[in-house]
C-alpha cells in the first residue's frame, strides 16, 4: 500500500475508535463591519505609523508630489506594467517596468519600487497585495529597499474577515505590516531584515 | 498493512524523529536551572510577550468568540479529515503543485532528499519549521551532502552556534546579543571582524550573509501554519522578509506541512489571521504573510511540492481526549504563561514542542515507552496544572486536562513497574503485623536520604514518586516504638491518672 493510502487509512481508523460528533461553528465574531470613512482613515492612519510606516495623506491631484518625496535618494525604481504612469510624473529618477522575463535577482538593482495595493485593513494596519497588474509580482516588492505603496481609502475595510472576504484565493498574496522586522535578540526590535527596510504609504482620500 | 479494508481499525503507529529528549524532565530540568543567563532571558522575554498579548486581545471586543470559532474549526477539520485532505490535495494539484504523503521522518525526508537531488543543487534555504525540525530535515540533510541553511535569524543564531532551539516562536531566546555576536564571528562566513553587539547590526550581518544566498536560491524549503482544503492554498506568518524570500526567489519550493495544519475554507483564515498574530508575538498583526495556491506562471517557483506529514499524528487522533492537542496553531502562547517553562526553558523538555503544549503532543506524538524509563513519560508531570495555558491558548485548548489524562495513561500503562509495585508492596506488609513493624524499621533508613526533612530521591522503585515530588522524612520512632519506650509508658499511665481523676 502506498504512502497516501496508509496516511488516509489511518486517518480513518482513528476516527473509526473515537468517532467524532459533527461540529457546527460559531461565527458570531465581528465580520461584517462598516466604519465611517474618517474612522476607517484614523484607525489606519495609527496602526501603519504604530509599525513605523510613514504615512503621507493626500488627494490623487497631490499623489505625485506625495510620491516623489517618498522617494527621495532613490535614483532608479521599478514598477509593475500597470502602475499608472502619472503617479510618478513629478520623479525624475530612472523607471524600470518590471515584467517575468526580467530575473527576480535583477530586482536587487532597483533603489526602490512603487506599487498600488488591493485592499487593507484599518484595524491591524496591514496592507493585503494580491499580485494585480498595479502591484505585480510578489519578488517586486520584495527585494528592493524602499516600497512606496499606494492606498485608496475606498479600500480601505475595517477587520481582517472584511479583507479576506475581497480575496482572490488563486492569487499569490502578500500580507504586509510596516516593513521587515525581527525581535529575535533580546526581543529588541529591529526594522529591516531581509525585505524593504522602508516602507511609505501614500493614502489617497479622494480615491 | 492498515486494517482500514478488513474493517477492524488499528492504533495507528507513534511517530519518529526529534520528539524526545535523552533524559528525564526533572534530570534535565535540574541542569537547566543552573544556567543564571538562561533563566534571566527567558524570565525577560516571557514576561514582554506576556504583557503585549494582553494588551492586543484586549483591544478586540470579540477575542473570545474568535477563540471560541478557531476551537470549533480545528475541531470540525479533524471529524471530517479524510474528505478534506482528499479535497486539499486534489486543489493543490489541480493548481499545478505536487502532493506527497511521509507516513513518518524518515519517509519524508526521503522524499525532500530526492526532491532537492533532482532539482541538482546541494544547497538549501529553509524557512523556519517546526515539521522540519521534528522530523530532523536539516541532519538527515547533511547526511546526505545536502546544506541547509536556515534564514530566520533565530534559526540561523541556533544553527550557527551548533544548539538547539528552546522556545518554539523565538528559538534563541536563550541567547543574549554578547553570546550571538560571538556566535556571529566564529560562525558566519565572510563576517566583518569588527562586529559589535547592537541587535540592528547582528540583524545586518544576517541580512548580509544572506542576501546573495536568496538571489541565487534554486530551491528552499518551508513549513505551512495553514493548507487551506477548498482552495489549496498554503499560508506562512513571518516577521523579517526571509520567508518571503524563499516562497518567492527559489525555481523550486517544498513545503513540509503536519495534516493537522490543514483548515476547511480560505474564509476561515479570517479566524485564525486575527488569533495566531495576537496571541504570538502580541502583535497586531505580523509584519508579513504569504499565501499561495500552487503555482502562478511568472511569480514565483515553477515548481511546487508538497509533503504531507503524519509521524504520529494520526496516532494522536485515534485519542478520543488527546486529538485536542492537534488543534495547536504553534502560537506558544501556553508557553509564555508556564511558570515551569519560564523557569527551565525549552531545553529541559528535550523535544522539539517545549513548554505546556510540548508536554501533551510529545508523548502523543511519539508515545511513553513504558518501563524503559522514557524521558516522554516525565512530560504530562511537567507542570503545575495551574491552568495558565489553557486562558492563553487562542483554539481554547485544555491542555491541563489533557495532562491529567496523559499522567493517567502513563500509570496505567507504566504503573507496575513504580507507583503499583510500591503499592503492591505496602498492602502486603501491612497484611502482617510483623512485616509491617520490620517495614517501619525499614522505612527509618530513609532519614539517612533526607535533608532539611525532605527526601529528594528514592533508590527504584521509589525513585518513580520522587522523580515528581520531594517525601517527608519518616519519624524518629514509629508510634509503635514510642509507645513501646519510657516515655510513651509514661504518657500513657498520665493519661490513665488524668481520666481516674475525672
Amino acid at each position: 500500500m502506498n504512502a497516501r493510502e496508509t496516511v488516509l487509512g489511518r486517518v480513518r481508523d482513528a476516527l473509526a475508535l473515537a468517532p467524532p460528533d459533527a461540529v457546527q461553528v460559531p461565527r458570531d465574531y465581528r465580520r461584517r463591519r462598516s466604519l465611517p470613512p474618517e474612522r476607517r482613515r484614523e484607525l489606519l492612519v495609527d496602526r501603519l505609523e504604530d509599525y513605523r510606516a510613514s504615512v503621507h495623506q493626500c488627494d490623487t491631484a497631490e499623489a505625485p508630489g506625495a510620491i516623489a518625496t517618498a522617494l527621495r535618494g532613490a535614483r532608479r525604481i521599478g514598477i509593475p506594467a500597470g502602475l499608472d504612469r502619472r503617479w510618478l510624473a513629478e520623479f525624475d529618477g530612472e523607471v524600470t517596468v518590471d515584467s517575468a522575463e526580467v530575473p527576480s535577482a535583477r530586482l536587487d538593482e532597483l533603489d526602490g519600487v512603487v506599487t498600488g495595493s488591493a485592499v487593507s485593513c484599518a484595524e491591524t494596519g496591514t496592507i493585503f497585495l494580491d499580485s494585480s497588474a498595479d502591484q505585480g509580482r510578489r519578488a517586486l516588492t520584495l527585494v528592493p529597499d524602499l516600497h512606496v505603496c499606494v492606498v485608496a481609502l475606498s479600500s480601505v475595510v475595517a477587520g481582517v474577515p472584511e479583507a479576506v472576504a475581497r480575496l482572490d484565493p488563486v492569487r499569490p498574496t502578500t500580507l504586509i505590516s510596516g516593513p521587515s522586522a525581527t525581535s529575535d535578540i533580546e526581543l529588541d526590535r529591529v526594522e529591516g531584515v531581509h525585505g524593504p527596510r522602508t516602507l511609505h504609504v501614500v493614502l489617497l482620500l479622494d480615491a | 498493512m492498515s486494517g482500514t479494508f478488513l474493517g477492524m481499525p488499528t492504533a495507528p503507529p507513534r511517530g519518529t524523529g526529534n520528539i524526545r529528549g535523552s533524559e528525564p524532565f526533572p534530570a534535565a530540568a535540574r541542569t537547566e536551572l543552573g544556567n543564571a543567563q538562561l533563566r534571566r532571558n527567558v524570565g525577560k522575554a516571557t514576561r514582554t510577550i506576556r504583557d503585549k498579548r494582553i494588551a492586543v486581545t484586549g483591544e478586540l471586543p470579540d477575542w473570545e468568540e474568535l477563540r471560541s470559532a478557531g476551537a470549533a474549526i480545528k475541531r470540525d477539520v479533524l471529524s471530517r479529515l479524510p474528505d478534506l485532505l482528499e479535497q486539499f490535495e486534489q486543489a493543490v494539484t489541480a493548481r499545478g503543485g505536487t502532493v506527497h504523503w511521509a507516513r513518518d521522518a524518515a519517509e519524508a525526508n526521503a522524499i525532500v532528499t530526492r526532491l532537492v537531488r533532482g532539482t541538482g543543487s546541494d544547497e538549501v534555504l529553509k524557512v523556519k519549521s517546526m515539521a522540519t525540525q521534528e522530523i530532523g530535515l536539516n541532519e538527515h540533510l547533511a547526511d546526505e551532502g545536502i546544506t541547509a541553511i536556515e534564514t530566520d535569524l533565530a534559526e540561523l543564531i541556533v544553527q550557527l552556534g551548533a544548539d538547539r532551539p528552546s522556545h518554539i516562536l523565538v528559538p534563541a531566546i536563550h541567547r543574549n546579543r554578547a553570546e550571538i555576536r560571538e556566535i556571529f564571528l566564529r560562525a558566519m562566513p565572510g563576517v566583518d571582524p569588527d562586529l559589535d553587539d547592537d541587535p540592528a547590526h547582528l540583524a545586518d550581518a544576517s541580512r548580509r550573509f544572506l542576501r546573495d544566498r536568496f538571489m541565487r536560491a534554486r530551491v528552499a524549503i518551508s513549513g505551512a501554519n495553514f493548507g487551506v482544503a477548498d482552495t489549496g492554498t498554503l499560508s506562512v506568518v513571518e516577521s523579517e522578509g526571509n520567508g518571503r524570500m524563499c516562497l518567492t526567489m527559489p525555481e523550486t519550493l517544498i513545503t513540509v506541512m503536519g495534516l493537522e495544519k490543514l483548515i476547511p475554507s480560505y474564509a476561515d483564515l479570517e479566524v485564525f489571521l486575527q488569533l495566531l498574530p495576537r496571541s504570538s508575538t502580541g502583535e497586531r498583526m505580523n509584519p508579513y504573510t504569504s499565501m499561495w495556491t500552487g503555482v502562478t506562471p511568472g511569480d514565483g517557483p515553477g515548481e511546487f511540492h508538497l509533503v504531507l506529514l503524519d509521524n504520529g499524528r494520526t496516532a494522536t487522533l485515534a485519542d478520543e481526549v488527546g486529538r485536542e492537542a492537534l488543534h495547536c496553531i504553534r502560537c506558544s502562547a501556553c508557553l509564555n504563561v508556564c511558570p515551569v517553562y519560564e523557569r527551565t526553558g525549552g531545553h529541559a523538555y528535550g523535544s522539539t514542542y517545549p513548554g505546556p503544549i510540548g508536554a501533551v503532543l510529545t508523548p502523543q506524538l511519539a508515545g511513553m515507552d513504558t518501563g524503559s524509563g522514557d524521558p516522554n513519560g516525565s512530560l504530562p508531570y511537567a507542570s503545575s496544572l495551574c491552568g495558565a495555558c489553557f486562558d492563553a491558548c487562542p483554539v481554547k485548548i485544555d491542555i491541563p486536562s489533557l495532562l491529567v489524562e496523559l499522567r493517567h495513561q502513563h500509570v496505567e500503562q507504566a504503573g507496575f513497574d513504580a507507583e503499583q509495585a510500591l503499592m503492591k508492596a505496602a498492602s502486603a506488609a501491612m497484611a502482617s503485623a510483623g512485616r509491617w513493624t520490620a517495614a517501619q524499621r525499614a522505612a527509618q533508613l530513609g532519614r539517612l536520604l533526607g535533608r532539611g526533612g525532605r527526601i529528594r530521591a528514592l533508590p527504584p522503585p521509589g525513585s518513580a514518586w520522587t522523580s515528581a515530588r520531594d517525601l517527608p522524612v519518616p519519624p524518629k520512632r514509629t508510634f509503635r516504638q514510642w509507645w513501646d519506650s519510657a516515655e510513651g509508658r509514661a504518657a500513657i499511665e498520665r493519661a490513665r491518672r488524668e481520666g481516674g481523676a475525672r
